[in-house]
C-alpha cells in the first residue's frame, strides 16, 4: 500500500488576475530561464568593458598614429578656461580697458565693423596674409565689464555683431538681443554699459538720444574695482563641417566715461592669446587711437566652448556609445526571446488561458524586462560615467566639465533608452511572434538608424535622429546647442538634433504605439 | 549527396518564410540603394564613387540573407525536425554541405537580381543628383571593368554572408541567439572602428571585420584609401565563412542533435 498525498486544495478565491499577480508570474518565468539572466549580466559586463576600453584608449591629442610601443610626449593638454557656471568657455579677445571703481557708465559709438576670414581651415596656423574679406556672423565688438582679465572670469557686455543685431551677453551662456540691423557708416550704433552695485545694464541706441535696454545682468559678488572698456573678437566661421578663423575690426568714437570724455589712460590687451589657448585665432588683436577714434581688432570668441573638433577633446558621454549599442543588441535578443519562446513552445496558450487579459501580459513582460535592464544598465552607467571621465583626464585628454545633474541625466537617460527599447521589442515580438522577425525588426528599428546616421552625415543623419526611435540616444548629448555660437552641431561632433528630453519623448512615443498595437492585435488574433 | 541536396532543396523551397524573405531581400536592397542615391547631395570637394553608392543597399539586404541562412538550420532545431533529418541523412557533414550548397545557389540567384536592380536604380537616379557625364562621371555600366568586379563581388559577398550565418546558426542552434550573433558580427565592428581614435588600429579592425573587409569589393574609385584591396577583402570574408562552416560542421559532428 502506498501513501499518496492529496493534491493541495484549490483555495476559495480564484487565481487573481490583478496586474501584480501577472507581474509576479512573468517575473517568475524570466528569472527561471538561466540563459537570459546570464546573457543580460554578460551584456552588462561587455558594456562596461567596452566603455572602459574606449575611455582608456585615447591618449593626449596629436599623438595618434604612432608606431606600436611609442610613448606620446608631445602636445600639452589643451587649456580650456572654465567659466563662472563651471562650463568650458572660449575667452579670447582684444580688450582696451580702464579701471572703474564703484558705479559708473561707459558709452561709445560704433561706426564700423568689418572682418576677414582665413583661407585655411582652423587646424592650420592662421595668418592675416592668407585671408579674404568676410565678416563672421558672430563677430562681436562693443563694451565689456569684467572684474578680471583672467580667462573664464565673469563679465557683462553689450555688443554689435556681424549680422545678429545688438546683443547683451554675460557669463558666457546668457544672451539677449536688442536693436536689429548691422553696423554701417550710415547706420552707426550707440552702446552704453551702466554699473550700479552688482547690476550691469546694457543699452543701445541708433542716435545717441533715445536709449533702449538690451539686457541686464546680476553679477553677484562683483568687486568694487572692475575693468571696463572696448572689445573686439571674431569666432570660427563654419562652412560645412570645417571651421575657418576670422578677425574683426571695429571703429569706435564718442568714447565717454561717466559722462566725461575718456582720459588717455587706456590699456590695450590681448586676452587669451599667446598661451596654450585652445581657441583657434587668425591673428593676435591690436588697437590704435587717432584723435577721438579708437580702432580695435580681435580674433577669438567670448562664449561657451563647443567641441571644437580638437583632437583629444571629450565629453562626459563620449566613451559610452559602442558599449551601449553592444548591450542594446543583447537586450533586443533576450526581450524577443522572452515572448517568442512562449509562442514556439506553445506556453503562450497556457499563459492566455490563465490570464485572459492579453494586453496585461505584454505590459507585465515589458515591466519585468524593462526594470531588469534598467537596473543593470544603471549600475554600469553609474560607475562608468565618472570612471570614463577620470580615465580620459588621467591620459591628458580634455573632458568638458559636466555638472552632477548632467552626468546623472546621461547615466539614467542611457539606461532608460535601453529599457524603453526592450519594452518596444517585447511589443514587436508579440506582434510578429517569430524570433528571427522580432530581432530583425528590433535591430532595424533601434540599431540600424544610428548606424545609417553615422554613415550618412548631413541632413539625412539629422532626420534619422529626429524621426526614428534612435532619437532616444539624444539622452547622451553632454553639451547643449548654443544659438549664439556658430558651429557644426553634428553627430560626429557629439551633438544630436533634438534636446535630450525631446529625443527620449520620440522613443517613448514609439513604445506607446507599439504596445497599443500589440495589445489590439493580440486581442483580435488567436494565440 | 544528390539526394541530400534534393531533400534540403525541398525543405528550403516549401517553407513559407523563404519565399517572402527572398522577395523582401531584393525589395529592401534595391529600395535602400534607390533612396541613398536620391538623397545624395554632391559635394564638389569630395568625388563620389557611383558604383559603390548604388550598391549601398547590400549593407542592409545582407541582414535578410543572414536571417534566411540562420532559419535554414535553427528552425529545424526549434521544431525538432533536425532529429528526423539526421535519421534520414546520418552523415552530418553531408547534411551541412547540402544545406550550404542550396543556400549558396539561392543567395547567388537573389544576389544577382538584387545587385542588377541596384545598378539599374543607380544608373537611372544618380544623373538626377549631378553624377552624370556632364560632371565627369560615367553612367554605371557593366562594361566598365571595376563596376563589373564590384557587381560580381557584391553577389559573392551576399553568398559568403549567407554561408557565414549558416555556420554560426549550426553552432548555436537557437534562432534568436544566432540572429543576434550574426548581426553583432556584421554591424558592430564598423561602429567600433568609428570610435577607435588610432588610425592604425582602425585600419586593422576594418581589415579583419567581415563587413568592412568584404565590402571593399564595391569600391571602384580611390582604391588606395581602402583599408584592404577589393578581392583580398572578399577573401577575408570568405575565410570568415569557411571558419564558421568548419566550426559549425565540427560541432554538428561531435554533438548530439
Amino acid at each position: 500500500m502506498s501513501v499518496t498525498s492529496a493534491p493541495p486544495r484549490p483555495t476559495d478565491k480564484p487565481a487573481s488576475n490583478s496586474f501584480r499577480s501577472v507581474l509576479w508570474a512573468e517575473w517568475t518565468k524570466f528569472r527561471t530561464v538561466r540563459g537570459w539572466i546570464v546573457a543580460l549580466v554578460l551584456a552588462a559586463a561587455a558594456t562596461f568593458f567596452l566603455c572602459y576600453e574606449t575611455a582608456a584608449g585615447p591618449h593626449t591629442g596629436g599623438c595618434s598614429g604612432l608606431p606600436a610601443g611609442a610613448i606620446c610626449t608631445s602636445a600639452p593638454p589643451t587649456v580650456v578656461p572654465t567659466g563662472p557656471g563651471g562650463e568650458g568657455v572660449a575667452d579670447t579677445y582684444e580688450f582696451v580697458h580702464h579701471t572703474l571703481t564703484g558705479d559708473g557708465t561707459v558709452t561709445a559709438k560704433i561706426t564700423s565693423l568689418a572682418g576677414v576670414t582665413a583661407t585655411n581651415a582652423s587646424n592650420v596656423q592662421g595668418s592675416p596674409s592668407a585671408s579674404h574679406p568676410g565678416l563672421a556672423s558672430w563677430a562681436k565688438a562693443g563694451l565689456l565689464l569684467t572684474p578680471s582679465t583672467t580667462q573664464g572670469s565673469a563679465y557683462a557686455a553689450v555688443m554689435a555683431t556681424g549680422n545678429h543685431a545688438i546683443h547683451f551677453q554675460y557669463n558666457y551662456t546668457h544672451d539677449t538681443h536688442g536693436v536689429a540691423g548691422t553696423v554701417t557708416k550710415s547706420t552707426p550704433r550707440w552702446l552704453r554699459l551702466v554699473r550700479s552695485g552688482d547690476t550691469i545694464i546694457g543699452y543701445a541706441s541708433t542716435n545717441g538720444q533715445r536709449w533702449t535696454e538690451v539686457g541686464s545682468a546680476d553679477l553677484s559678488g562683483l568687486p568694487a574695482t572692475v575693468q571696463v572698456g572696448l572689445f573686439a573678437t571674431s569666432p570660427l566661421t563654419f562652412q560645412g563641417g570645417t571651421g575657418y578663423p576670422t578677425l574683426a575690426t571695429a571703429t569706435f568714437d564718442h568714447l565717454n566715461f561717466d559722462g566725461r570724455p575718456a582720459s588717455n589712460s587706456w590699456l590695450g590687451q590681448d586676452i587669451g592669446i599667446g598661451r596654450t589657448s585652445f581657441y583657434p585665432t587668425l591673428a593676435s588683436g591690436s588697437y590704435h587711437r587717432s584723435g577721438t577714434t579708437v580702432v580695435v581688432s580681435g580674433s577669438g570668441d567670448i562664449a561657451p566652448a563647443v567641441v571644437q573638433g580638437l583632437e583629444g577633446t571629450h565629453t562626459a558621454s563620449s566613451s559610452l556609445l559602442l558599449g551601449l549599442i553592444v548591450g542594446l543588441l543583447v537586450v533586443i535578443v533576450v526581450a524577443a526571446m522572452f515572448v517568442t519562446t512562449e509562442y514556439r513552445r506553445g506556453l503562450i496558450r497556457t499563459t492566455f488561458t490563465a490570464i485572459p487579459a492579453r494586453g496585461r501580459v505584454i505590459a507585465a513582460k515589458g515591466v519585468v524586462v524593462g526594470s531588469i535592464v534598467f537596473a543593470l544598465s544603471l549600475v554600469v552607467m553609474a560607475v562608468i560615467v565618472p570612471l570614463g571621465q577620470h580615465l580620459l583626464r588621467a591620459h591628458g585628454n580634455y573632458v568638458f566639465p559636466a555638472t552632477t545633474l548632467t552626468q546623472a541625466r546621461i547615466a539614467i537617460g542611457a539606461s532608460a533608452v535601453v529599457a524603453m527599447a526592450a519594452i518596444t521589442v517585447i511589443a514587436l515580438s508579440a506582434m510578429v511572434r517569430r524570433a528571427a522577425a522580432a530581432i530583425t525588426a528590433g535591430a532595424a528599428v533601434f540599431v540600424l538608424p544610428f548606424i545609417l546616421a553615422t554613415a550618412a552625415g548631413g541632413g539625412a543623419s539629422e532626420w534619422l535622429l529626429r524621426l526614428t526611435p534612435a532619437a532616444g540616444l539624444s539622452m547622451l548629448q553632454a553639451l547643449p546647442h548654443y544659438s549664439q555660437v556658430n558651429y557644426a552641431y553634428t553627430l560626429s561632433n557629439g551633438y544630436y538634433p533634438l534636446t535630450p528630453l525631446a529625443g527620449f519623448a520620440v522613443l517613448c512615443g514609439y513604445t506607446v504605439i507599439a504596445l497599443t498595437a500589440a495589445s489590439l492585435l493580440l486581442n483580435r488574433r488567436d494565440a | 549527396m544528390t539526394a541530400a541536396v534534393r531533400a534540403e532543396w525541398t525543405k528550403l523551397r516549401t517553407v513559407a518564410s523563404t519565399g517572402w524573405l527572398l522577395v523582401v531581400t531584393v525589395g529592401v536592397t534595391v529600395a535602400v540603394s534607390a533612396v541613398a542615391a536620391s538623397v545624395l547631395h554632391v559635394n564638389r570637394g569630395s568625388p563620389q564613387d557611383p558604383t559603390k553608392l548604388s550598391l549601398a543597399g547590400v549593407q542592409i539586404g545582407q541582414a535578410l540573407i543572414a536571417v534566411l541562412a540562420v532559419l535554414a538550420v535553427s528552425e529545424e532545431y526549434g521544431t525538432g525536425m533536425i532529429r528526423v533529418t539526421l535519421t534520414a541523412i546520418p552523415r552530418r557533414l553531408t547534411l551541412l554541405a547540402a544545406k550550404a550548397a542550396n543556400l549558396a545557389g539561392l543567395t547567388m540567384l537573389v544576389g544577382l537580381i538584387a545587385v542588377a536592380g541596384c545598378l539599374l536604380a543607380g544608373r537611372l537616379i544618380l544623373p538626377g543628383a549631378g553624377i552624370d557625364p556632364a560632371h565627369g562621371y560615367e553612367l554605371i555600366s557593366l562594361s566598365h571593368a571595376p563596376t563589373l568586379r564590384a557587381a560580381a563581388g557584391s553577389v559573392l559577398y551576399l553568398v559568403f554572408i549567407g554561408l557565414l550565418s549558416l555556420g554560426v546558426a549550426t553552432a548555436i542552434r537557437d534562432t534568436a541567439t544566432s540572429v543576434g550573433a550574426v548581426f553583432g558580427l556584421l554591424y558592430l565592428p564598423p561602429i567600433a572602428a568609428q570610435l577607435v581614435g588610432d588610425p592604425t588600429w582602425r585600419r586593422h579592425l576594418e581589415q579583419i571585420a567581415p563587413m568592412t573587409a568584404g565590402l571593399a569589393v564595391q569600391a571602384t574609385t580611390n582604391l588606395r584609401s581602402l583599408p584592404i584591396a577589393p578581392w583580398a577583402g572578399l577573401g577575408v570574408l570568405a575565410a570568415w565563412a569557411a571558419v564558421s562552416l568548419l566550426v559549425g560542421g565540427m560541432v554538428l559532428r561531435l554533438r548530439d542533435a
